[in-house]
């Protein structure tokens, strides 16, 4: 009797895992035929990957999620017909952003997602919504100006990020502290053990602006490189893209752009900043 | 195999094993010492030290690894001051063998008192009988005849260890699996050689170690 | 052996000796539990605002209890998994046809010997490839630990059947059963009887690995409790103080389960050996455990 029950449930689990290891195929297949544009439309909602632990940017609060990317997010949903109340929010780190897109399981991410050569290779970028650039975070009472102070200091930054990587070539005398994520740098940074974090400056600003931090941090302000934020999506979406870009043009002339700087990072005093449609992506025609 | 093929990859490769190396050795050495001392502690006559050892293990051995070498950091460091070394890779190492070294430790203080508890009650009474003292009766004749009984016990904490010496990589060393993740990252094409490499390593080392503690284990064996 | 036959009933020099130590030993705790104190006291680690989420139902509902079900999901998935990869591979590795006994025994021995980090990142981010389409972060860490925790578990059947006594499984041939009935009916029911307190000590291990889950962003309470609560109120060390207690409290009493199991089953006439060493192949498991992350 025990047996077959032992048997029994063996039988269950190894059918489970079977089934595991296929799932979610069959829901990326159809969709993806039809693009993103026809997802919209037919089943009147969306998967969008944003981050989850990145003030002002994309936040996750509980069960919601809330920064300016996750703004951009609804404002694009809301341009192909959706409401926001149908946007399914999908956690994404950076090392997941492309197998995402590429295996289906978000139909766009919005994750302080820099447009790059190498990853257009595997996916289509559409924007840039915003242009971002490398800076550091350092103490308030910091000396530090700029990257070039860096030899012989520590920064703190994410294992294998872009940031990372750039400190590691062109400031090779600086010390580089790597986590998994930025929120594990700034207690490092408020006790002193690393002089500076560093990351894209929106990032930055946004830490540097909650409310445990206030007043603690500052951001040099000298960006060292150009990051162009895009809205990432299926290669061969085109579009798909170029219905994204054209949701984008009417954002910025309709003020909706504005508004979702200004519910979000705009809180910290920064201006909105003009959203730049002649630099948009011509969507992967390579 | 293109991957394996670039010198900066090769290097990355073989850096990664030599932290995960250098972190087993100095790890086993510490958690051993440790792990004996606490055993001898949870057989002791003195309650405190007793305490101590039951604490030890009950706390340790029921954290995740993660959440310890976690604490290593932003305890240990960065909040208590505690810097082991300047060089910052040398100081994540250093952190990351405390964070095993305790972590292990538990298991190696299980480990050793269920080998005492091997060891017939006759021999213990007979040193006693004789007027040896608690440490001298720990020394002379319990612990010799109960670790060939935990060689084997202790040939698979051992392997353990090994293999979660990869977790000291969320403090920022780049060790075998910071590496593999970052190949990963940037060779998407060739995802399936690059982790039967990593995996093949680890397996190479930790196969025949295992059954070489096995072979110990049966020829140490005592016979009763 | 229990301990007390280590040492003499103590007499009055004994016992002030004792007291001595215990002192000394109890007063140098206490001043290094004071000195963390108040480092941490230095460093503003008890200061009001850095624990004051903990007092909110927000955070415990929003946070940590769904990071807690999910931890609590993915171990009891895993252990569910663990059982049957275990009792499968465990038959596999006692069959007499070789070309049963030589894969199973591969599959079990390789998957021993990679990290579970390695394993769950090789899932999320290298299957997807050859399945041509997405693995949950769910589903990467439940594999990994199935895969793992399964191979323990094989072994630690294997040595509970081996030890079972010879005269079982002669008595069941003498009235006629073939060697599947055997193992079906009178083996495996009794090795897994005797390995409960293992399986269930095992479960502590799936539990604490269910913490690395969080390299794959997958929602445990490890990511949910410290990862994300920190990047809203920047109180990492009081949140992983937080998380580690509720790790500690579970494990403990799933420890003290296992203790219970243990001395229960001992009490029945037959039990298996805690860690057979006479075995000549590298086999594990007994009441220590492996130790994992």
């Amino acid at each position: 009797m025990r047996m077959k029950r032992v048997a029994a449930v063996a039988a269950a689990a190894t059918l489970a895992l079977g089934l595991a290891a296929c799932g979610g195929d069959g829901e990326s297949g159809g969709s993806g035929s039809k693009g993103l544009i026809g997802k919209a439309q037919n089943q009147k909602k969306l998967v969008i990957g944003v981050k989850a632990d990145q003030p002002g940017l994309g936040l996750q609060t509980g069960s919601t999620y809330e920064g300016f990317d996750v703004e951009i997010a609804k404002i694009i949903a809301k341009g192909l017909g959706v409401e926001a109340g149908s946007i399914e929010w999908k956690t994404t780190v950076s090392a997941n952003r492309e197998p995402f897109i590429q295996q289906g399981t978000v139909d766009l991410v919005v994750a302080t997602y820099t447009i790059n050569d190498e990853r257009k290779q595997k996916i289509s970028f559409a924007g840039p919504y915003f242009i971002a650039g490398q800076d550091l975070l350092v103490n308030a009472d910091s000396t530090l100006v700029g990257p070039e102070g860096l030899d012989g200091k520590t920064v703190c930054s994410v294992t294998g990020s872009t940031p990372a990587k750039r400190i590691q070539t062109e400031h090779p005398k600086a010390k580089l502290q790597q986590f998994d994520s930025y929120s594990k740098c700034l207690p490092l940074l408020e006790n002193r053990k690393v002089d500076a974090v560093t990351t894209d400056d929106i990032i930055l600003a946004g830490y540097a602006a909650q409310d445990q931090y206030a007043g603690k941090f500052k951001v040099v302000g000298k960006p060292f490189s150009s990051e162009p934020y895009g809205i990432g999506l299926k290669k061969d979406d085109k579009d798909g893209c170029e219905k994204v870009n054209e949701i984008l043009k009417a954002a910025a002339s309709d003020g909706s752009y504005k508004a979702a700087w200004d519910s979000t990072l705009g809180k910290s005093g920064k201006a909105a900043p003009e959203l730049d449609t002649t630099k948009l992506t011509n969507c992967g025609s390579v | 195999m293109h991957v394996f093929a670039d010198q900066t990859n090769l290097d990355a490769y073989v850096s990664g094993f030599l932290w995960i190396l250098k972190l087993t050795g100095a790890s086993t050495f510490f958690a051993l010492v440790l792990g004996v001392l606490l055993a001898a502690f949870r057989v002791s006559p003195v309650p405190v030290l007793r305490g101590l050892g039951t604490a030890w293990v009950n706390i340790f051995r029921n954290t995740p690894l993660t959440l310890i070498i976690f604490f290593c950091y932003f305890g240990l460091f960065s909040t208590l001051g505690l810097s082991l070394s300047d060089d910052l890779n040398l100081n994540n190492y250093w952190l990351g063998v405390v964070g095993l070294s305790v972590y292990t430790a538990a298991f190696v203080c299980e480990a050793v008192r269920s080998g005492i508890n091997t060891v017939p009650a006759g021999q213990a009474e007979a040193a006693r009988a004789v007027g040896l003292t608690f440490f001298q009766t720990l020394r002379i004749v319990i612990l010799p005849q109960a670790g060939r009984a935990v060689v084997a016990p202790l040939g698979s904490v051992l392997i353990a260890l090994c293999k979660n010496a990869t977790i000291v990589g969320t403090i920022g060393l780049i060790e075998a699996s910071s590496v593999m993740k970052d190949l990963i990252n940037s060779n998407g094409d060739a995802v399936i050689p690059i982790f039967l490499v990593f995996a093949g390593t680890f397996a190479a080392l930790l196969i025949p170690t295992g059954y070489f503690f096995g072979w110990l284990a049966n020829r140490l064996a005592v016979k009763r | 052996m229990s301990s007390t036959v280590l040492y003499d009933h103590p007499g009055p020099r004994a016992r002030s000796r004792n007291a001595v130590l215990s002192v000394a030993f109890g007063v140098g705790l206490v001043v290094l539990l004071w000195w963390v104190y108040r480092k941490f006291d230095e460093a503003g680690q008890w200061e009001g605002q850095l624990w004051q989420p903990f007092t909110e139902p927000d955070t415990w509902t929003q946070f940590i209890i769904p990071g807690l079900r999910q931890t609590l999901l993915a171990a009891a998935t895993g252990m569910l998994l663990s059982l049957a990869f275990g009792i499968l591979f465990a038959v596999g590795r006692l069959s007499e046809r070789w070309w049963i006994r030589v894969p199973s025994g591969i599959v079990v021995e390789f998957f021993r010997a990679v990290p579970l980090l390695l394993m769950i990142f090789f899932i999320f981010y290298g299957v997807p490839f050859l399945i041509q389409g997405p693995v949950s972060a769910f589903w990467s860490v439940v594999v990994g630990l199935t895969l793992y925790n399964g191979s323990v578990l094989a072994e630690a059947f294997r040595a509970g059947v081996r030890s079972i006594p010879t005269g079982q499984s002669e008595a069941a041939y003498a009235v006629g059963m073939r060697k599947s009935q055997v193992m079906q009916l009178i083996l495996v029911p009794q090795a897994a009887r005797a390995m409960l307190p293992v399986i269930v000590s095992q479960l502590v291990v799936l539990l604490k690995d269910t913490a690395l889950g969080y390299i794959v962003a997958f929602p445990e309470l490890l990511q949910r409790g410290v990862n994300d609560l920190s990047a809203n109120y920047g109180n990492v060390v009081a949140a992983a103080i937080v998380v580690a207690a509720i790790y500690i409290l579970i494990n403990s009493l799933i420890t003290m389960l296992a203790g219970w199991l243990d001395r229960r089953s001992s009490r029945r006439a037959y039990r298996a050996p805690k860690q057979n060493v006479r075995d000549s192949t590298p086999a594990d498991g007994g009441t220590v455990g492996e130790p994992q992350g």
